[in-house]
């Protein structure tokens, strides 16, 4: 049975996009069927996380409004074949969305995908009511700042109110994704602590990501920064959130970036 | 239908005009069920049984005796006895008894940012948090076992005697019966703690939850 998966926010800029591109594709990676959709409708941008701007013919409005079929609008990627994407449109607005037609989209995608990524958008309107509306799983991706964190709150307060899960009075299950963090920082003060956000939104922390420009880089590239950088300390954070989603324990740590003995000792005389 | 026959003082003549009514028109009461109205002769128990006696002789057929004290009615005829007052009614279903109106609502999940938990019947319990945001508002007093972020307005349906409570004091704005304050300028022994909170005379008092 597939997965209906929501990474959200509320608040913008936080990294649900990043995130979608990443954590998809490392569920790709293990041999996982994933779709990712972006319900960024107007402002969409998962296309470029993913590398594949320029091969959007139809989109998610398309399929909704029954102008294309599901077959059409999906992109496969091209360097995981498990990985496919369900583009936004970029001239319309999130007036498009129809409830009967995201409903019917995500009930043809679960013949198809173990996974399907909703890409909400920031903001608590149309959007992201329409992202967060059928899934069983939510990600709340934060930052260690405070304005980040209430608006997470006001995300968890929604999905468990308006969601279809909520609505048949079940509980949503709710992880939280720490994006952004730099230890160095939260122990100087300057951001919250990794204790201090699990307390405030007291939901289950699937993973700590940790600053890095690896990020930027990737999203730069149209690359997952799981396919871009492996190895990086953010891609390996998401690789561990991934496997966490599919139920493995994986000890909380916040990966670091390696730095190899030799490089360090002879970098610094070399310049 | 039942006849009433509403005999008038004295008991005897009464009698007489009776039977010379049955004499015109026999098997008048032919079985018919008959109330005797006794308001206007107000007989003695003695006499009561008397006047039953003489109409059971006479073939009339009562079924209820009424306009006089129940108790005037002895021996067999007790049973004869009818309500005083009252009103006609058919058979009448019970109404439900109503459920005791809840007075203290308690809430087990987090009071998230943007939610507002309103109860107007009396105190609120709150096991986890109120958020930056979040609104608590109840007509007597707020228990938070958790952190206090939002805002807390107890007594607002006008009870200056409701408090707050909370395990650790963060609030936005606390407000009891009307009297609110920010807690901008809060004591900084008392935030981050156990607090309570009541109203004294116009002004909120705030103090360590010992």
């Amino acid at each position: 049975m597939a997965e209906v998966l929501v990474v959200t926010s509320g608040k913008g800029g936080v990294g649900k996009t990043t995130s979608t591109a990443a954590l998809g594709a490392a569920l790709a990676q293990t041999g996982q069927n994933v779709v990712v959709i972006d319900f960024d409708v107007g402002l969409r941008n998962l296309d470029l996380v993913m590398g594949a701007e320029r091969r959007v013919v139809y989109d998610l409005i398309n399929v909704v409004q029954g102008d294309a079929n599901l077959n059409q609008a999906l992109i496969r990627d091209k360097r995981v074949d498990t990985l496919s994407l369900l583009p936004a449109s970029q001239t319309r607005d999130k007036d498009a969305l129809t409830a009967e037609g995201v409903e019917r989209v995500i009930n043809d995608l679960k013949g198809r995908f173990d996974w399907i990524i909703c890409d909400s958008p920031a903001g608590i309107e149309r959007g992201a009511y329409f992202a967060m509306r059928h899934a069983d799983l939510a990600v709340i991706v934060t930052n260690p700042e405070v304005s980040s964190v209430r608006d997470s709150d006001r995300i968890i307060g929604l999905l468990d109110s308006k969601t279809e899960k909520a609505e048949r009075g079940e509980q949503m299950e709710k992880l939280l994704l720490l994006t952004r963090y730099d230890p160095v920082r939260a122990e100087r003060g300057d951001m919250l602590k990794v204790d201090d956000v699990l307390e405030i939104l007291s939901i289950p922390l699937l993973g700590i990501i940790p600053e890095s420009p690896e990020v930027l880089k990737a999203s730069n590239l149209g690359s997952p920064v799981t396919l871009a950088n492996p190895i990086s300390a953010p891609a390996r954070a998401y690789l561990d959130a991934a496997r966490r989603l599919r139920g493995e324990t994986i000890p909380m740590t916040v990966p670091s970036e390696r730095k190899s003995f030799l490089g360090g000792l002879f970098g610094r005389r070399a310049a | 239908m039942a006849l009433v026959l509403a005999p008038e003082p004295p008991a005897d003549d009464w009698l007489l005009e009776l039977d010379e009514l049955t004499a015109r028109s026999p098997g008048f009461f032919g079985g018919r069920p008959v109330v005797l109205d006794v308001s206007a002769l107000k007989p003695s128990a003695r006499a009561l049984g008397l006047l039953l006696t003489e109409l059971e002789a006479r073939g009339v057929r009562t079924i209820g005796v009424e306009g006089c004290d129940p108790k005037t009615l002895e021996g067999p005829y007790a049973r004869l006895a009818m309500p005083i007052g009252g009103r006609a009614a058919g058979e009448l279903s019970a109404p439900e008894a109503p459920a005791p109106k809840a007075t203290s609502l308690v809430i087990d999940q987090p009071v998230r940012s943007g939610q507002t938990i309103s109860f107007p019947h009396g105190d609120v319990t709150i096991c986890g948090s109120v958020a930056s945001g979040a609104e608590v508002v109840a007509a007597g007093s707020i228990h938070v076992y958790g952190a206090l972020r939002g805002r807390a307005i107890a007594g607002a349906g006008g009870d200056g005697k409701a408090r707050i409570f909370c395990r650790k004091l963060d609030a936005e704005l606390l407000a009891i019966d009307g009297v609110y304050m920010t807690t901008d300028d809060l004591d900084k022994g008392l935030r981050g703690n156990p607090a309570r909170i009541w109203l004294e005379g116009e002004k909120l008092s705030v103090a360590a939850l010992d």
